[in-house]
């Protein structure tokens, strides 16, 4: 570890708090009828959407039609993408200039599962598989719905504690407009444009074709398992419209790479500014959340202690993170991994030189706390425990800072949970923000606990001891469970990030892991509407010394407990098979 | 107290003994069901004896450990069963000693044509009159609708002094099983055949009609999800160790399922909360529910009426203030005689008063013709007319009223001397003859002793109190700065009791409140905890959901305190069970894959003998925690009264960390033990 490192990591706290007042006060003003400078602006466009569609924006919904408004959305919009999948490679689609087929059936509905939930699990290659229309209309457009509809979420989830003595929740399209009108759509034109201006491509050309200087000569191993010598004498580079799809994927967390690289790529992460924008980018609207919480409940201190809990526990991740990858690779003995002027210093493998350890570590784990899922580095070269700080960070919940309002809800299930267990403690019926917590609610956090756990554990306990599961992993022991162990857990959590190394493209792995996703999305989100349908119907008590206070740092400890031993109990044994076992054997002189 | 003491001799062999048979009993799958947690660990049970037996029968290799666990593993869900039989054991005793009080009584009911017919008790049906004599027992709860009597209560309150039952006025209530000791009274029966007084407090503390209450479901729910997680986390784990190339056997993964789901908390819940039922009646309170008990746990605002709850009883009367012109003398003649007949500890304490400092000596009413005029809650005045007198003595409000339709203004000096009574918190009487003002009483409140620590200590936990009195504002202000109130509503009327219950309702919060007589029913039905007094009015008791034996609106305070205690006994039961899992993982998931790889060793940093020796102290530990820890669920956790930060500090410390230490420990020591003595 090196001061430069934890420079990177320090300015990175820091910009993240700075933009979080901003951020959360502005949300709240869009989304309680204040007044925003983009009024003059985008009012009118508004109005024109809502008499478009036939919206009243005036309409109030109960939690129910909220969910079916939301749910109906997503169907539709699931539906067009995988429509444009299976379309692209007709001859009248514009857009194809390298003329990619069709895509296949059931890796169109695993995409179009996959982007509809925020998830950007990716088992294609985005160069090599799909035509700029797919690309734009298709899977930029859902990186856009999908964490519109997320912000919605957490929002009505919001009223719904702010909210006394309330049948409703807002309206679901007045919400998922100004999310996309107010938020979404201008920051990323402005953030597109930074990008372009830092190099990164934005065009509808065909792919370039460079001739190598020196041709190469590469072994390959055929399917007969026969190596055969090839030599390579030109490179194909790949072009397209990716500035501006690259905003959105790190803005509204989507991950999805333009490229099949991601993130490490030079055209989806061209400078060290890019590098940075992108990880701060990744957790801001999910850190200006937590304020928009306190804003809206009036409970400004609570937001911030909510923000301090993802604070401490994305610390303690990057920490980690940083610390067991700046220490190297046990077994090159004799090979000087010293940091120093010449040389980076510990595990290097997967990891880009142009970012280094500290940045790659940081930039891992606020991709897998933000279910973002968009990486510079892949997770699978990382050493045992160090890969295993990804994995950590979405078996928590994606609750630190989490997906664009997904991290809002999520962490309010918690929350709900800590504050119940307080409250007994404290001898009171818990009460959180004065609305008392009943059981119809404990059993709503409990249901949304449990479908993740069901999700994570069920697939990978299916996969482990089917042959359609375990034929996808490319390497033995318990680094192959922890291949399969972390995409069940990335696409129920709806991260997407890949630990790599596992062939997803299969019949089994595009079903089972569409389900996944899509279970992990709505299953848990009806579940959190209901509790917030249930809270907004509620009295306001007044808060007295006998109530347990959500503003204090004991608040914030207990928080980061509750969150930290449910996810450890219900993990530890699956990952005492995997990472912890990888990492105590390699230890021991073996590898996999 | 002789109750209280029979009670300290309930842990008895004869309850143990029952409650030995009792767990076994309650292995029965239908009653165990109702309890998610260790319905688990009963099929759990069940699958290993299954296994147990058809290895035996088959030859199979292994029988000491297998046999071992599944006797533990049936130990954990019987451990459990006696902490619930031990808390309903108690109970049924404390219910037989009350059943004793129910014995037959011949009733002597009067018919419609007013003759009188005996019938046993058991068949009064309400509405019904019955006509009890000294040395008889009230057959069933009712009203005196005629009469006074002394009636000993003790069979019901543990107290022996008898008390005074007389018809009209909020004493008026008496209770089915307790003997009348002087004169005759008739009572209107108020309930029937097995809903009487006597009937639900047995049915309540034997448990018998035990709902659960809000806060126990909602922790019921959370205990059952947590078991379906760990139940999904154990199940998924062998696919994983069967890639791993280390299959678990049946006993394996039940050990580790069962010491995972939070047995502790699932095993003491209903014990928790019958035992928390059986605290209340042990002070003499008889509460309608368990809802009751838990809801006087979340009270926010507390009505305190101030006599008797604040203040003695009795105000004293100490000072004569004359008005001017009036000599002292004469004053406190006027005073002695408005108060002759007046029967109140202020009446009494007048003329004491004026005994001792004037020599005035008391006097019989009757051979002056007089006539007595007593207290109204309209006039708000009491006094005597003799002689063509008119003495009338009142609060000042009401005097001055009086005084005033004869043209009459209050002198300066008067309505100087009021005030400085009243600020001193005393309470100003005027009394005036023939519509003049003589002059002012000085009656002072006595303030109970402790009252203002007490008071000091709800506020600590958050609980408003508000004093109730019919004093003017100066006064009810000036005594509730002296005792240390919150707040205070004087000149009550019932209704002003009500509107204040509404008000503090209608900002969410709950509303406690003691009372006694009819005119308080509706208050206390409109509470969110009403006490009522058992010396009250039958619509009193009827009204309040809970009913103090005793009489003590002070007791108020006491079961907030109880609900409390049996809110945080549950919570911090939870966290302790909870926290046990750390170490639990560190003794079963290093045994359970050591074998296959030996590096996992490295997790077993108990220092645990011997895989076997690992899993096995794990689940003696699990099941021995559960009757270490009854006596705490039955006594409840040590309340104190901190505010919710400090509460929760020192409970997550003890619970919380105290929950994830003490089974390190523990498990080592088991560890040790059985390998020393052989068991594995």
């Amino acid at each position: 570890m090196t001061a430069n490192g934890w420079l990177q990591i320090l300015l990175f706290f820091l910009v993240l708090l700075v933009v979080t007042k901003p951020l959360g006060v502005y949300m709240a003003r869009v989304f309680s009828n204040g007044k925003t400078f983009l009024d003059p602006l985008l009012r009118p466009i508004e109005r024109l959407v809502y008499r478009c569609s036939g919206v009243d924006e005036k309409h109030e919904m109960s939690w129910k039609e909220y969910t079916i408004s939301m749910l109906l959305f997503s169907a539709v919009s699931m539906l067009v993408l995988y429509g444009i999948e299976r379309l692209q490679g007709l001859k009248w689609m514009p857009w194809n200039p390298q003329h990619f087929a069709n895509v296949a059936p059931g890796l169109a509905f695993n995409t179009a599962a996959s982007f509809t939930t925020n998830t950007n699990w990716q088992n294609y290659g985005g160069e090599s598989t799909m035509s700029y229309l797919t690309q734009m209309a298709g899977l930029a457009y859902h990186n856009f719905a999908s964490a519109g509809v997320g912000i919605a979420l957490a929002i009505a989830v919001i009223r719904g504690i702010a909210r006394k003595e309330s049948k409703t929740l807002g309206n679901f399209w007045v919400d998922f407009t100004r999310s996309m009108l107010w938020v979404l759509t201008p920051a990323c034109l402005i953030i597109a444009l930074i990008f372009v201006s830092q190099g990164m491509v934005q065009n509808l050309r065909p792919y370039d074709t460079a001739k190598f200087l020196n041709p190469q000569t590469v072994q390959t191993t055929g399917s007969d398992g026969k190596t055969t010598a090839q030599t390579v004498t030109d490179q194909v580079i790949a072009q397209g419209p990716i500035a501006s799809q690259e905003a959105i994927k790190i803005l509204g967390t989507n991950g999805g790479g333009f490229l099949n690289a991601n993130s490490a790529h030079p055209f989806e992460n061209p400078t060290p500014l890019t590098d940075f924008m992108q990880i701060v980018m990744m957790l801001s609207l999910g850190s200006g959340l937590t304020y928009t919480l306190g804003r809206m409940t009036g409970s400004q201190k609570h937001g911030w202690a909510v923000w301090a809990a993802m604070a401490i526990l994305c610390l303690a991740g990057v920490t980690a993170a940083y610390g067991t990858e700046a220490r190297g690779n046990p077994l090159l003995h004799g090979v000087d991994q010293h940091t120093s002027s010449m040389q980076s210093g510990g595990n290097m493998e997967g990891k880009e030189v142009r970012f280094g350890i500290a940045d790659t570590a940081l930039f891992a784990t606020t991709t897998t706390d933000a279910s973002c899922g968009a990486v510079n580095g892949m997770h699978d070269s990382f050493t045992p425990l160090g890969g295993m700080i990804p994995m950590v960070n979405i078996m928590i919940g994606e609750v630190i800072f989490g997906g664009v309002g997904a991290g809002m809800y999520g962490i309010i299930v918690f929350i709900v949970i800590s504050v119940f267990i307080a409250g007994l403690m404290v001898g009171r019926t818990p009460e959180y923000l004065g609305k008392k917590i009943e059981s119809y609610d404990v059993k709503m956090a409990m249901v949304t606990v449990l479908i993740f756990c069901l999700l994570v554990l069920g697939f990978t306990g299916v996969a482990i001891v089917s042959k359609f599961g375990t034929s996808s992993i490319s390497n033995a022991g318990p680094h192959g469970l922890s291949q399969i162990l972390y995409a069940y857990t990335s696409m129920a959590g709806n991260n997407g990030s890949a630990f790599g190394g596992l062939n997803g493209n299969t019949p089994w792995y595009n079903v089972s892991g569409a389900f996944d996703m899509l279970f992990g999305r709505f299953f848990m989100v009806i579940p959190v509407l209901a509790m917030a349908g249930n809270l907004a119907r509620k009295k306001i008590v007044p808060e007295s010394a006998g109530t347990f206070p959500v503003t204090t740092p004991l608040f914030t400890f207990l928080l980061v407990s509750v969150i930290l031993i449910v996810s450890a109990l219900t993990f530890f044994p699956a990952l005492s098979l995997g990472p912890i076992l990888e990492h105590l054997l390699m230890h021991a002189g073996k590898v996999f | 107290m002789s109750t209280r003491e029979t009670r300290k001799s309930l842990w008895t062999w004869g309850i143990v003994g029952g409650a030995l048979r009792d767990s076994f009993i309650k292995l029965n799958p239908r009653t165990l069901m109702k309890n998610p947690v260790m319905f688990v660990v009963e099929i759990g049970s069940v699958v290993t004896t299954y296994d147990l037996i058809r290895n035996r029968m088959l030859h199979l290799s292994g029988f000491g450990f297998e046999l071992q666990i599944t006797l533990w593993l049936w130990f954990t869900v019987l451990f459990a069963n006696f902490a619930e039989a031990m808390a309903e054991g108690r109970g049924k005793a404390q219910a037989d000693t009350l059943r004793k009080a129910r014995s037959e009584t011949i009733a002597r009911r009067i018919k419609a044509d007013g003759s009188i017919e005996e019938i046993t008790g058991s068949k009064l049906r309400a509405g019904e009159r019955v006509k009890v004599t000294a040395g008889e027992f009230i057959p069933g709860d009712g009203e005196v609708v005629e009469g006074v009597a002394s009636v000993d209560e003790s069979a019901i309150t543990g107290e022996s002094a008898p008390v005074i039952r007389e018809s009209g006025g909020d004493r008026s209530a008496v209770t089915g099983g307790t003997r009348v000791l002087s004169d005759e009274i008739i009572v209107k029966i108020t309930s029937n055949p097995g809903e009487t007084f006597l009937d639900r407090m047995i049915k309540l503390v034997e448990g018998a009609e035990r709902q659960k209450t809000p806060n126990e479901i909602a922790l019921n729910i959370l205990l059952a999800g947590l078991t379906i997680i760990f139940l999904l986390a154990v199940v998924t784990l062998q696919p994983m160790a069967i890639y791993s190339g280390s299959p678990q056997s049946v006993f394996v993964l039940i050990s580790l399922l069962v010491c995972l789901i939070p047995t502790t908390i699932g095993g003491l819940l209903s014990a928790i909360g019958i035992a928390g039922m059986d605290r209340v009646v042990q002070r003499n309170v008889l509460a309608m529910s368990g809802r009751a008990v838990e809801a006087a746990g979340d009270v926010d605002t507390l009505l305190l009426d101030k006599t008797g709850t604040i203040t003695l009883g009795n105000r004293r009367a100490t000072e004569f203030i004359p008005a001017p012109g009036v000599k002292e003398a004469e004053l406190a003649d006027a005073a002695q005689l408005s108060s002759l007949s007046d029967e109140t500890p202020e009446g009494r304490s007048i003329v004491v008063l004026a005994k001792e400092k004037y020599g005035l000596r008391g006097r019989e009413l009757s051979a002056y013709q007089a006539e007595f005029i007593p207290f109204s809650a309209v006039t708000r005045m009491s006094g005597v007319d003799l002689d063509g007198r008119e003495i009338r003595k009142g609060a000042f409000d009401a005097i001055v009223q009086h005084c005033s339709t004869n043209g009459n203004r209050v002198p300066a000096q008067v309505e100087e001397a009021v005030k400085t009574i009243s600020n001193s918190g005393g309470t100003p009487l005027l009394v005036s003859e023939d519509r003049h003002i003589l002059g002012t009483i000085h009656l002072k409140d006595i303030i109970k002793g402790g009252m203002r620590e007490r008071f000091d200590q709800l506020r600590a936990m958050g609980i408003k109190t508000v004093m109730i009195t019919g004093d003017n504002p100066l006064t009810a202000a000036a005594i509730a700065r002296e005792a240390g109130l919150d707040d205070f509503l004087a000149q009550a009327k019932p209704e002003d009791k009500l509107a204040l219950i509404r008000a503090e309702q209608a900002k969410g919060k709950l509303v406690a409140m003691t009372g006694d007589g009819t005119n308080d029913a509706p208050a206390l039905a409109q509470a969110d905890v009403g006490l009522a007094m058992n010396a009250g009015t039958q619509a009193a008791k009827e009204a309040g959901n809970m009913v103090d034996l005793d009489s003590n609106p002070t007791k108020l305070i006491e079961v907030v305190e109880i609900g409390k205690q049996l809110l945080i006994t549950r919570g911090a039961l939870t966290t302790f069970s909870v926290a046990n899992d750390v170490a639990k993982y560190f003794a079963i998931i290093p045994a359970m894959f050591a074998g296959a790889f030996p590096q996992l060793n490295i997790l077993n940093i108990m220092g645990l003998k011997t895989p076997q020796s690992a899993i096995l102290s794990a689940v003696i530990f699990n099941a021995l925690i559960i009757i270490a820890l009854v006596p705490l669920a039955l006594r409840g956790v040590r309340y104190r009264p901190l505010g919710a930060s400090a509460l929760l500090r020192l409970n997550l410390l003890v619970y919380g960390v105290g929950g994830i230490i003490a089974p390190f420990i523990g498990i080592k020591a088991i560890d040790l033990i059985i390998t020393h003595i052989g068991w594995a």
